[in-house]
C-alpha cells in the first residue's frame, strides 16, 4: 500500500498536450452535447453516432469487415428503448459498445485444452515476428509452474537461428527443448513435430509445444507445410499468435490461418505497447476462435491470461482496470498493507512506513505497468513510461536521509533540518517540502476517512467531460479510494449499488469487478495527483 | 482471394459511378491501412474532383485516385545518404547506419539484405550486433551478414552494453576502412521510455568516433494506426532518418506509412518484400500507389 502520497505526475500530464477526442466516450459525449435538453433522440442523432463509433473502432485497427457488422448491430440497439429512454443517452450507447464488444471477445476467459491421454500437443502459428518462439518460452514456463512437464519443439527451420534461439530460451524458462536438426534451411519440420511428440511419449512430458516458422497467409507452400504438420502431430490446440499491433490485416490473416491450418486458440502478443489492440476483436470476429493468453513483455513471466472484458475498455481507450488491480496486488505484501491500515486507523502512520511500501514497488517496473493500465491514458502513455523507479529512489533518498526520530514524527522536521536533509539526499528544500507536505494532507485525509468522512466515490472517469482536464478529475477521484479496507469495503459496497451492471462484470463507467477492489491495498494514494 | 482484395476488383466492370462506387473506394482505403481519416479526405476530394472534371468512367477515377497517393508521396525523397565523412585530418569515415524499431518487424533480416545490396555495389560493409538482448540475436545476424558478405562485430561477452559493442563496431569500422557500418539494434516498443533512451545513447557513444549518416526504422507493413505512433517515437529518440517497410510481400499494404511519413516527416526509403537475400528495394511511390489502388 503507497498511500496518500503521489508523486508531480500532473505536471507531466499538464505539459503533454491532449487531442479533443482520445476515447470513444469522449466523442460520443461530444456528440451528444447538442442533444441536451432535446430528450429524445432523432435517427440522425444515432446516425452521427454510429459513424463515430465506427471511426473509434477504425483507428483501434478493427477491421472494416468486422465494423461494419458491428456498427450495424449497435445502431439496431441504439434505436431501442433503452437509449432513447436513458438518462444519459451517450452513456447509455457506450455501455451497449462495450457490452457488444466483451460479447464478441467471448464472454468469458477460456482454459487451454489438455488431452485426455498425455502427451497433449500445442501447435503455435502465425507470421514472421509475431512472437511465435518467445511465446512457446513463456507457455512452457506457465504450465512448468501448473505442474506440467513441457518440452518445446523446434521446427522453424527456415529462420537463420530459430533453433538457437529456442534453445536459449528454454534453458531461461528452465524448459526442455527438442531440437534434432540445426535449421536454417536443413531438416523436415514435419518430421521433427512428429518426432517430439514420439520423444514426449517416450520420456514422461505431457505437454509439447511445437514453434513453427513464421508464415504469410498468402505463401500456399509454407501454409500447406504448416497443414501437414497438423496432421502429423494431431495437436490438442492450434494457438494462432499475432501481433496486437496489427491493422487492417489481421482479418485477411486470420482467415488465411483458419482455412490453411486451423485454429483453436489465439494468443494476443506485443500488448505491452500503446496500441489500442483493434486486431482482437478482428481476429475473434473472423475465426470464431477465443483468445486464451496475451503476452505483455519481453520477460518470460510477462504473460497472462485473456480477459475480454478489459480487452473492450482497452479498445475503447476506457483503461484496463482489473489488470490494474491484479498488477498492483502481485507487488504488495498483504500482511504489510494489514499492518499499514491499522496504522493509518491508529493515526500512527510514520515515513517509515512509506518508505517500507516504497521499497516494494521499487525495482519491479510496477508503477509504470500499472499507470499504462490507467483508464483514459492512452494519450499520455508516452509521458507515463517517463516515471519510473528514479522518482522512487529520490523518495526514498529524502526519507533515508532523515533520523529514526524524524521518521517517527514529521512535525520534528524544522527548517535546519529540512536543509541537512536535502543535502543529505541530493535534492533540494523544495523537493523535502514537497514530500512532508503530500504526507501530511495523506494522513490528514486518511485520518478522516478512518473516522467517518467520505470522500469522492472512487471508479472510472465519469462520462461527460473531455479534454485535457478529465484525466485529473480521473486522477484526483482515484485518491478517494479509502486506504482502510474496511471503508474501502463501504465505499464499494455503495459503488455496487449505483453500478449494478450485468454479471459478466460490464458495469460501463464504474469499477468492473468489485470484488477485485476490496482486496486492494490502498491503491488510490499512488494515483494522487496534486 | 480475399487477401489480395483490392481496387482492381471494384474497377473491373464498367458500372457507372454511384455511390457505392464511392463507398467501396473508401473501403479499400481502410482496408489498406491508410486510416479512416485519410480515407475519408482522398475520397472527398476525388469526388469533388471528379464532379468538377464530369468523370463517368470508373478507371479514370482509379488513375486519379493513383496521381492523388502519388501526390501525397511527391516529397518523398528515398534518397540513402551514405557518403562517407571525413574527419579532422581528412580520412575518410565509414558511412554508420543505426537500424532500429519495434520487436519483430524485420531489423536483422532487413541488415543482410542491405549488406547484401551494399556488397553488391562494391562497398566494404562491417555489421554491429548490438542487439545484445534477444537469445539468438547475434547469430542470427552473422548468418545473415555471412550470406550478405558482410564481416560481423560480435558482442564480447553475453549482455553487453549495446551501445559499447556500437562503439567497437564504429571503432574496427574505421580501422579496417570500412565504406559502411550498420549497427543492429534490439527491437523496442517505443512507449519504453529506458530502452528508448538506451537509443539515444548508442547514438551518443557512436557520435564520438563518427557521425550517424542515416537512421533506419523498419516498420512492419501488417502494422495499424501504431505505426504512426511508433515513427514519432523513433524520430524523437533515434531522429529516424528513413523507413524501410518490411512485409509488403503479405496480404498488408502498410498504408499507415503515408500518415506515419506525413505526421513524423521521415521519408519511406526501402522496402522489404520477402525472406530471400534480395527481397530488399528502393521504395517507389508509385509502385506502392498502384499497388493499394489496383
Amino acid at each position: 500500500m503507497l498511500v496518500g502520497i503521489g508523486y508531480p505526475w500532473s505536471d507531466i500530464v499538464e505539459e503533454e498536450p491532449m487531442p479533443a477526442f482520445s476515447s470513444l466516450s469522449e466523442r460520443l459525449t461530444a456528440t451528444f452535447a447538442h442533444l441536451r435538453g432535446k430528450g429524445r433522440l432523432t435517427a440522425a442523432d444515432i446516425d452521427s453516432t454510429v459513424r463515430e463509433i465506427r471511426r473509434a473502432l477504425l483507428d483501434a485497427d478493427v477491421a472494416l469487415e468486422v465494423v461494419k457488422a458491428f456498427t450495424a448491430a449497435i445502431r439496431t440497439r441504439a434505436l431501442g428503448k433503452e437509449v432513447s429512454e436513458a438518462l444519459n443517452p451517450a452513456q447509455q450507447v457506450v455501455k451497449i459498445v462495450d457490452e457488444e464488444l466483451v460479447s464478441v471477445l467471448g464472454g468469458s476467459t477460456r482454459r487451454l485444452h489438455l488431452a485426455k491421454v498425455p502427451p497433449t500437443v500445442i501447435l503455435l502459428a502465425g507470421l514472421q515476428g509475431a512472437g511465435k518462439t518467445t511465446l512457446a518460452g513463456k507457455l512452457g514456463r506457465a504450465l512448468a509452474a501448473e505442474g506440467h512437464t513441457p518440452l518445446l519443439a523446434a521446427c522453424d527451420l527456415q529462420r537463420p537461428d530459430a533453433v538457437t534461439q529456442l534453445r536459449v530460451i528454454g534453458e531461461q524458462a528452465g524448459v526442455p527443448v527438442f531440437a534434432p536438426e540445426p535449421g536454417n534451411g536443413v531438416g523436415d519440420p514435419v518430421r521433427v513435430a512428429r518426432d517430439a511428440v514420439v520423444e514426449a511419449g517416450a520420456k514422461q512430458y505431457d505437454v509439447v509445444i511445437v514453434d513453427t516458422a513464421g508464415r504469410l497467409g498468402v505463401d500456399a507452400e509454407l501454409m500447406d507445410q504448416a497443414k501437414r504438420i497438423r496432421e502429423a502431430v494431431q495437436p490438442d490446440e492450434v494457438l494462432f499468435v499475432i501481433d496486437a499491433m496489427t491493422g487492417q490485416d489481421a482479418a485477411a490473416t486470420a482467415r488465411a490461418f483458419r482455412d490453411g491450418v486451423g485454429l483453436t486458440g489465439v494468443v494476443l502478443s506485443k500488448l505491452d505497447g500503446d496500441t489500442r489492440g483493434g486486431a482482437a476483436l478482428s481476429v475473434v470476429s473472423v475465426t470464431g476462435a477465443p483468445i486464451l493468453y496475451a503476452s505483455t513483455g519481453e520477460g518470460l513471466d510477462d504473460f497472462e491470461v485473456f480477459h475480454p472484458d478489459r480487452m473492450s475498455r482497452r479498445i475503447l481507450d476506457m483503461g484496463d482496470v482489473l489488470s490494474l488491480i491484479e498488477e498492483a496486488q502481485r507487488h504488495f505484501d498483504e500482511e504489510q498493507a494489514r499492518a499499514a491500515a491499522e496504522k493509518i486507523a491508529k493515526d500512527q502512520f510514520t515515513l517509515d512506513d512509506f518508505l517500507t511500501q516504497l521499497q516494494q514497488i521499487k525495482g519491479s517496473g510496477a508503477l509504470q505497468k500499472m499507470l499504462q493500465m490507467m483508464p483514459g491514458a492512452g494519450q499520455m502513455r508516452q509521458a507515463i513510461s517517463q516515471i519510473d523507479d528514479r522518482e522512487i529512489a529520490r523518495t526514498e533518498a529524502i526519507i533515508q536521509s532523515m533520523t529514526p526520530a524524524e521518521r517517527q514524527n514529521a512535525k520534528l522536521i524544522n527548517g535546519s533540518r529540512r536543509l541537512r536533509i536535502a543535502k543529505g539526499s541530493g535534492t533540494t528544500v523544495e523537493k523535502v517540502n514537497q514530500l512532508l507536505k503530500r504526507f501530511e494532507d495523506a494522513s490528514k485525509m486518511m485520518r478522516k476517512m478512518s473516522h467517518g468522512g467520505m470522500p469522492q466515490v472512487p471508479g472510472m472517469p465519469a462520462i461527460g467531460h473531455g479534454g485535457r482536464k478529465s484525466v485529473r478529475k480521473a486522477a484526483k477521484q482515484k485518491r478517494g479510494r479509502s486506504g482502510n479496507p474496511a471503508k474501502r469495503a463501504a465505499q464499494e459496497a455503495r459503488l455496487r449499488e449505483q453500478h449494478s451492471g450485468p454479471a459478466t462484470g460490464s458495469s460501463f463507467g464504474g469499477s468492473p469487478d468489485l470484488d477485485a477492489l476490496k482486496d486492494l491495498p490502498g491503491l488510490g494514494g499512488l494515483f494522487r495527483q496534486d | 482471394m480475399m487477401a489480395k482484395w483490392s481496387l482492381r476488383g471494384i474497377f473491373g466492370g464498367s458500372r457507372p459511378i454511384d455511390e457505392q462506387t464511392w463507398e467501396q473506394l473508401e473501403d479499400a482505403l481502410i482496408l489498406g491501412d491508410l486510416g479512416a481519416e485519410a480515407s475519408e479526405r482522398l475520397v472527398a476530394g476525388l469526388r469533388a474532383q471528379a464532379e468538377r472534371l464530369q468523370v463517368r468512367d470508373e478507371r479514370d477515377l482509379r488513375s486519379m485516385l493513383r496521381d492523388a497517393l502519388a501526390e501525397e508521396l511527391s516529397e518523398n525523397d528515398p534518397t540513402l545518404h551514405l557518403r562517407r565523412p571525413a574527419d579532422a585530418e581528412g580520412r575518410a569515415l565509414p558511412a554508420v547506419v543505426l537500424v532500429v524499431g519495434v520487436n519483430g518487424v524485420g531489423k536483422t533480416t532487413t541488415i543482410g539484405k542491405f549488406a547484401r545490396f551494399l556488397s553488391r555495389l562494391g562497398k566494404r560493409v562491417m555489421v554491429g550486433a548490438a542487439d545484445t538482448f534477444r537469445a539468438a540475436a547475434v547469430e542470427q545476424l552473422a548468418t545473415w551478414a555471412e550470406r550478405g558478405g558482410a564481416e560481423v562485430v560480435r558482442p564480447e561477452r553475453a549482455g553487453q552494453d549495446p551501445a559499447s559493442v556500437a562503439y567497437q563496431a564504429v571503432a574496427h569500422g574505421i580501422e579496417e576502412n570500412a565504406d559502411v557500418v550498420l549497427i543492429d539494434t534490439a527491437g523496442r516498443l517505443q512507449t519504453k521510455a529506458g530502452l528508448m533512451d538506451e537509443l539515444s545513447k548508442i547514438r551518443r557513444v557512436v557520435e564520438k568516433l563518427a557521425p550517424v549518416a542515416e537512421v533506419l526504422l523498419v516498420l512492419d507493413a501488417t502494422t495499424g494506426r501504431n505505426g504512426i505512433a511508433q515513427a514519432e517515437a523513433f524520430l524523437n529518440h533515434a531522429g529516424a532518418t528513413g523507413i524501410v517497410l518490411t512485409k509488403l510481400d503479405g496480404s498488408a499494404k502498410g498504408g499507415f506509412v503515408l500518415s506515419a511519413r506525413e505526421e513524423a516527416g521521415i521519408p519511406i526509403k526501402l522496402i522489404g518484400v520477402g525472406e530471400g537475400i534480395d527481397d530488399l528495394h528502393a521504395f517507389n511511390a508509385e509502385a506502392f500507389a498502384r499497388d493499394l489502388v489496383g
